[in-house]
């Protein structure tokens, strides 16, 4: 087994089991830990694939940023010793047949797939390439959906201004 | 083929992920807890789009920059729901998706 396998089962391991504890944990503080593991290890794998940028990305955004808001509002809106409810025993029998289903379908369908594979190309992704792609307006340019990018940010942070703050009744 | 992993390795572990997301989605009542699947989802096709970026067509990077996309979209979505679970609780003192049955107050 070679050394980039084992770290890919590994972060699949880890990927596996914490998703599975997210869906099922009744404590929701732990349940946002344990989401926290699961985004470290996804940025793990975009390391492995030398997506350096990406992976710092995935951290200080999705781990760092989303992460810390859920938490926030957690601590906001529930309290700490509260146990979420089970729910009922055929509602995750349904869910849980759905999903299987689906992931069994989708596994076959991936597995009998040929996939033309190139050799792996283990050069780490200039971050002069990235800004230059994200500024160019031609053939693998993306100036347009950037600029999209940012107005919706903006838009996001007004909405969410707006709704979340006191209203004067 | 990545140094031993093919690709249908990553495609399987989004799938799984994927998968679960949708289960958490379907199980939970509280409004935070499906804001966490939906971010398992999301997170999947993240690894999907780096997967085929790096293993089928590295030449560029278009699996990349959509995922960078979808960080910034998953990032304005999370803030906006917070924001409205905020404003749900604040009225109804409760975040469970059954107690909500009115679309006005």
């Amino acid at each position: 087994m070679t050394n980039n396998q084992f770290m890919f089962l590994l972060f699949s391991a880890v990927i596996v089991i914490f998703s599975l504890l997210t869906v099922t944990s009744r404590r929701i503080l732990r349940a946002a830990t344990f989401l926290l593991f699961v985004l470290f290890s996804t940025s793990g794998l975009y390391f492995l694939l030398r997506f350096n940028f990406l992976a710092a990305i995935q951290l200080t955004l999705y781990a760092g940023g989303i992460v810390v808001l859920i938490i926030f509002s957690i601590l906001l809106t529930s309290q700490i010793n509260d146990k979420l409810s089970i729910p009922p025993l055929t509602k995750r029998i349904y869910a849980a047949i759905a999903a299987v289903a689906g992931a069994i379908l989708c596994i076959l369908t991936i597995l009998q797939t040929e996939f033309v594979q190139k050799t792996f190309d283990p050069a780490r992704v200039h971050i002069r390439t990235i800004g230059e792609g994200m500024l160019s307006t031609g053939k693998y340019g993306y100036a347009l959906p950037f600029e999209v990018i940012s107005v919706l940010l903006l838009a996001a942070m007004i909405g969410s201004i707006i709704l979340a703050k006191k209203r004067k009744d | 083929m990545f140094e031993g992993v093919p690709i249908h390795w990553f495609l399987v572990l989004a799938t799984t992920m994927f998968f679960i997301g949708i289960y958490g989605f379907l199980v939970r009542k509280n409004l935070i807890t499906m804001l966490m699947s939906i971010e398992l989802i999301l997170n999947s096709v993240c690894i999907n789009f780096v997967a085929f970026n790096k293993i089928l067509f590295p030449e560029h990077l278009e699996g990349m920059f959509f995922t960078l996309f979808i960080i910034a979209v998953a990032a304005a979505e999370a803030s906006v729901a917070i924001a409205i679970i905020i404003n749900i609780y604040r009225r109804l003192v409760n975040i469970d998706v059954e107690k909500m049955n009115e679309m006005k107050f």
